[in-house]
């Protein structure tokens, strides 16, 4: 289904970082003589999780003819902002600095490249947002560029990684949950390994396809994890939004995780609210990939069982290969949904979006 | 969950006969199981001991909320001993007054999932002459399942082959957990062995395994790793698909035990749809992926999935089909399901006897 009417707000594309020497201008001399000595070995971080060349990484058609897709603005204009008739677009950089074991490094490549986001592309297209990117490993040193970047509020949520070496609700994540509450940013989670920890129970699967079809189990343990730990409990104001986590898995999570609190609530005494209230609330989805049964009937069920209207956010996933053409919309969408969906989920969601509306 | 049920159950005769797909026996000592085993195996029980890739030894990893490792307060035998281990009183206290015609015996062996992998297989044996002897010799209703150690597959060949021998056994048990992504080429004399003999390979959920469980390390709390545990479910079912051992082995068939349900549909869903854009890297996988998991794989519904309006369970069953789906109870374990309450919407009656007995009737080959 293509989009209905110009306007929409796309909560996940992917611009691309050409190389790590396009930072090297934002990194503190210091910085600059030591990525400088590595950054031969460092100069793509492309993640394991998207082989830059598989279509997972990009969709044939936007692919350019040569070097990396989506590193132009130019390209993300005419392929993405343009053709659809996006009002705003969420940048969301996927880059090896999320996730390098040596968080020093990570995070000052990290804060190089947030400068790099906002001079190279918001700068340049008054309806780029960002998120504001962090090491995973560094959570004090990401609350302080959360800080850093807070006055700036085409920065719109801070983003991390759906697989990493510790579940995303334990207290080490929480002085980045706070400030990420405090400024009204929420934390997005998006689809990604360390490849640290073993993305299943039974260890390393073979395939790529294996590998992204894991991405949903770890979207709903993080999600256990949030509710568990009492991250929600403790900062009643920060959202979650999963991204590129495939949606439909949600309702058989929120009735087992459901089931499961009142038979073990005993060991999480805080969560004293059934988590599918607690999930509503503060949880939100990215459409793409929206992993759709095969019939109309079932996607209205589908939100049925969710029990709101209000969790998913419109993204295209530009320039993954999540569609064909401009079908951007999964056939069978309830059409009273789609501006939901299109414009007013995605302007809940992240309140900083309302603040810059012209 | 600790409301006792014993006498509401013996007052009230059972409505109809069911087949339990999960019931769990245990050993009142280990006694009972070593005298299955040679003196080798006797003396490393006795001074090793079970070793798992866990850190506490004789329990498990996640502290349960209820006693006997999480069992119904109500189901310690009057005689002593942890519940589950005295055949008697489970007759009392599930079998005769929830009218099982068949139950299916799920040791948790833990033999699977020993780190000295010879020690796993005289475990293994063990307690597979243990379940026919001291259960299915002495009620007719009970079929054994052959315990094995999946990561020995030639030691787990012969188990098979002993055991076959005695029909009793009706199923093969290997748990969601295995060392390599259980589609693997590795498991394949498995497949070939439980497609010759006509097995289905029952995959019960694990306390625990030789990885985290969950993608980012492990979960802080037993809510969390009891929601992961679906999670172990869903790898083992795509590596079957994407590795191409359903393809390879059409008679192989698995049975997912206290893992839910609720997650097939959404997951068959995912693996089409990217599987329809990412094919050429598994050419060996012929047809979409729900068409596999539709035809091979069944599940047992405790945990029942408890949607927010009743009615939804009957979308899922919908969605799964209603001849994959069989009844469990899970007896004597905490969360026991009880035939008489577990549904909580009103199934169609063709659809309640597919559930509760035909399914399992058709599948094992039972009565």
């Amino acid at each position: 289904m293509k989009l209905p009417y110009a306007g929409a707000i796309d909560c996940d594309i992917h611009p691309s970082v050409p190389s790590t020497a396009v930072l090297m201008p934002y990194l503190e001399p210091v910085w600059q003589s030591t990525v400088g000595m590595i950054i031969r070995g460092i100069e793509h971080m492309d993640l394991t999780s998207y082989p830059p060349n598989s279509n997972l990484a990009c969709r044939p058609d936007w692919r350019p003819a040569a070097g990396k897709p989506a590193v132009s603005l130019e390209a993300v204009q005419t392929q993405a902002l343009d053709h659809f008739g996006l009002q705003f677009a969420i940048c969301n950089f996927i880059h090896g600095a999320q996730i390098l074991t040596n968080g020093d490094l990570g995070g000052v490549l990290c804060r190089a490249l947030n400068d790099w986001i906002a001079r190279e592309w918001l700068d340049r297209d008054p309806r780029l947002r960002a998120s504001i990117v962090v090491s995973l490993q560094n959570p004090d040193f990401a609350a302080e560029e959360v800080e850093r970047l807070a006055h700036d509020k085409r920065f719109v949520q801070v983003l991390l990684l759906s697989m990493g070496e510790l579940p995303l609700g334990r207290r080490y994540y929480w002085p980045l949950y706070k400030a990420a509450e405090k400024h009204g940013l929420p934390i997005g989670v998006h689809a990604g390994s360390m490849f640290r920890v073993a993305p299943t129970q039974s260890g390393f699967p073979s395939y790529l396809v294996e590998d992204y079809c894991t991405q949903s189990q770890a979207m709903g343990s993080q999600l256990a994890s949030f509710v568990a730990e009492g991250v929600f409990v403790k900062f009643p104001g920060l959202r979650l939004v999963l991204i590129e986590s495939g949606v439909t898995w949600l309702p058989s999570m929120m009735w087992r995780f459901g089931k499961d609190w009142r038979g073990t609530r005993t060991e999480v005494p805080w969560i004293n609210t059934p988590p599918p209230a607690i999930i509503r609330e503060h949880l939100r989805l990215t459409l793409q990939p929206f992993d759709a049964p095969p019939g109309a009937k079932d996607i209205e069920r589908f939100f049925d069982h969710v029990g709101s209207d209000e969790v998913v956010l419109f993204s295209s996933d530009y320039p993954h290969h999540q569609f064909d053409g401009d079908e951007a919309l999964p056939d069978g969408l309830p059409e009273s949904m789609l501006r939901k969906i299109l414009i007013d989920n995605p302007l809940n969601a992240y309140p900083r979006l309302r603040e810059t509306l012209s | 969950m600790n409301t006792p049920v014993l006498e509401r159950t013996l007052n009230k005769p059972a409505k109809f006969s069911i087949v339990d797909c999960d019931i769990h026996p245990t050993r009142r000592t280990n006694a009972e199981l070593t005298q299955y085993m040679p003196k080798r195996w006797r003396d490393h029980m006795n001074t090793i001991g079970i070793r798992l890739p866990q850190p506490f030894m004789g329990t498990q990893p996640y502290p349960r909320m209820s006693a006997g490792n999480g069992s119904r307060m109500d189901a310690f035998p009057p005689n002593g001993g942890p519940p589950g281990c005295d055949l008697e009183f489970m007759q009392k206290q599930h079998l005769d007054p929830n009218g099982v015609e068949f139950g299916m015996l799920q040791p948790l062996s833990a033999g699977s999932s020993t780190m000295d992998l010879d020690f796993g297989a005289a475990f293994c044996s063990a307690l597979n002459d243990w379940q026919a002897e001291q259960w299915c010799e002495r009620d007719h209703r009970l079929r054994a399942t052959i315990c094995l150690t999946q990561e020995d597959t030639a030691a787990a060949i012969k188990e098979i082959e002993r055991c076959v021998k005695n029909s009793f056994f009706a199923q093969i048990a290997v748990p969601p957990r295995s060392i390599e992504p259980f589609g693997r080429r590795r498991y394949w004399p498995l497949f070939e062995a439980a497609q010759h003999y006509g097995l289905p390979i029952a995959m019960h959920t694990h306390a625990y395994g030789p990885y985290p469980n969950g993608a980012s390390g492990n979960t802080t709390y037993y809510i969390e790793d009891h929601y992961a545990w679906v999670n172990s479910m869903q790898t083992t079912v795509m590596s079957l698909v994407m590795e191409g051992a359903f393809e390879r082995f059409p008679g192989l068939k698995v049975v997912m035990i206290e893992g839910g349900f609720a997650w097939a549909p959404a997951f068959s869903w995912r693996m089409d749809n990217h599987w329809s854009r990412m094919r050429s890297e598994v050419p060996h996988v012929k047809r979409p992926p729900s068409e596999y998991m539709r035809e091979r794989v069944w599940f047992t519904t405790q945990p029942i999935e408890e949607p927010e309006k009743a009615e939804h369970l009957l979308d899922l069953i919908r969605q799964i089909g209603e001849d994959r789906i069989m009844f469990s109870t899970d007896y004597p374990h905490w969360d026991f399901d009880d035939p008489q309450h577990v549904f909580k919407v009103r199934l169609p009656e063709a659809t309640r006897q597919s559930i509760f007995r035909d399914n399992a009737k058709a599948l094992y080959r039972l009565g």
